[in-house]
């Protein structure tokens, strides 16, 4: 089955084409990339398929469901864990948990997402305090909180150490093993290779090419990225 | 809904210096008022007062503590995440709403409360009257507040909007010279926090609230929520 399906997606603010013919599928369970420099196109995208910008022309199915018509039903189905993540200060790790389980039906167990997450520890300590990895995974957790059938994880791992960054991929290893099936945005090629079955490069609001890591390799998927992407913006 | 407005308030709790400026410092500044011995028109200054703190308990609340909230969540993409959630970003803000009304109404029935037992100031005469008197002039200070919060692109431009407005607001309620000149009373009336001062001041005598003062805050929560509905800007 497919997850999530965008044909002719089209989108523009002012004179400024945002985005323009971009089609993709990923199926149910893969480990999608959407790779693009800043500018590309690639949040658009995320904010059409989450619902919260209107495509001017297209076609987009999350789940099956239409990211505007069907917006309530899709916010229970889809977890989005946005570029910047976005707490109150002074909420603590166990808070924001609480907080974002009580708006889901049926949400994942808290204690165990934090263990997963490995934030048992930090679980009375207010958002401000956290490191960035922290704040990372935390933004990880709520957008698992809800027992998504897809998450969408826009710029995972930006900001994190080395270290931390392979946690999280290990991380995303395990979400895929539950059934998720993920939509990485990245501008980190290693990342996309290591994690993503199939990839898309957007350049200038199109997709440049498309398919498996493997096949984009020539040699390396960042060569194939650099020489699809390079000098125009 | 429950768990957010629950939520806002344990944040709220969280700033001490909201706290302070909102609950405490209202009570203090009456409390001032209540040791000095003279009177204007044959009232004690402290029952002259009352009514001005209590405006300014909806001044602070309406238009320092909620438009920088609200303006922040949004600089901080917290109503762009929630927006991603089934909560959706306009509980957030309903629960702000609930928190700031049920605070403000906390600290004016401590006002009458400091009033009452430390200066034998009686409690207003027309409760009922005076009631939704204080519940209207707590509305209209909040949509206004959340006008400023529905244009202001930042926290800091609302802060400063809210600040800016503050100075004739609280002129018109007497925060400075409590017995205004009959111009400036008359033109008072017309403003929000004038007409509730006035208002306030009938029902803590014993009558009822006149229309005109009624409608003026009526007309000034509404006209600001539609205003602010219309404008709001949710990025």
């Amino acid at each position: 089955m497919t997850a999530i399906e965008v044909e002719r997606l089209r989108k523009q603010y002012g004179a400024k084409v945002a985005v323009d013919d971009v089609s993709f599928t990923v199926a149910e369970g893969e480990i999608f990339g959407l790779l693009g420099r800043n500018g590309a196109g690639k949040s658009t995208t995320v904010d059409c398929l989450a619902g919260l910008r209107a495509p001017d022309r297209g076609r987009i199915r999350v789940a099956g469901l239409d990211p505007r018509r069907d917006q309530h039903e899709l916010r229970h189905l889809l977890g989005v864990q946005l570029q910047e993540s976005a707490l109150p200060y002074k909420l603590t790790v166990a808070e924001a948990m609480r907080l974002y389980a009580s708006f889901y039906r049926n949400p994942a167990d808290i204690a165990g997402l934090l263990d997963m997450l490995d934030l048992t520890e930090k679980r009375n300590t207010r958002y401000r305090k956290l490191s960035g990895g922290q704040k990372q995974r935390l933004s990880i957790a709520l957008a698992l909180i809800g027992r998504p059938r897809i998450a969408i994880l826009d710029e995972l791992t930006t900001g994190l150490d080395p270290v931390a960054r392979r946690d999280t991929w290990a991380l995303i290893d395990d979400i895929r093993k539950q059934g998720v099936t993920i939509m990485l945005v990245t501008h980190f090629m290693t990342e996309a290779e290591r994690l993503c079955d199939r990839v898309a490069i957007l350049q200038a609001g199109r997709v440049a090419a498309i398919g498996t890591p493997a096949e984009l390799a020539r040699p390396t998927l960042e060569d194939t990225f650099v020489a699809l992407t390079a000098g125009r913006h | 809904m429950r768990m957010l407005t629950l939520t806002e308030a344990k944040l709220l709790i969280r700033e001490p210096l909201a706290l302070f400026w909102g609950l405490a410092f209202p009570m203090v500044l009456l409390a001032v008022m209540g040791l000095s011995s003279s009177d204007i028109d044959g009232l004690p200054l402290v029952a002259v007062y009352e009514p001005i703190v209590i405006a300014f308990i909806a001044v602070t609340f309406g238009l320092q503590g909620l438009p920088v909230q609200v303006a922040s969540y949004r600089e901080g993409r917290i109503l762009r995440r929630l927006a991603t959630t089934p909560a959706g970003p306009v509980r957030v803000i309903g629960a702000q709403l609930i928190v700031s009304l049920t605070v403000v109404l906390l600290a004016t029935a401590g006002v009458l409360a400091v009033g009452r037992l430390g200066f034998a100031v009686p409690l207003p005469r027309q409760a009922v009257g005076f009631a939704v008197v204080a519940v209207l002039a707590a509305t209209a200070m909040l949509a206004l507040g959340m006008l400023i919060a529905a244009v202001a692109p930042t926290a800091r431009s609302a802060g400063a909007a809210g600040t800016v407005l503050f100075f004739p607001l609280m002129y018109f309620a007497g925060l400075w010279t409590p017995r205004l000149s009959p111009t400036a009373r008359h033109v008072g009336e017309f403003t929000p926090l004038g007409a509730a001062t006035q208002a306030l001041r009938d029902s803590m005598a014993g009558a009822w609230p006149h229309p005109l003062p009624l409608a003026v805050l009526g007309a000034c929560t509404l006209a600001c929520s539609v205003a602010a509905a219309r404008l709001f800007r949710w990025e």
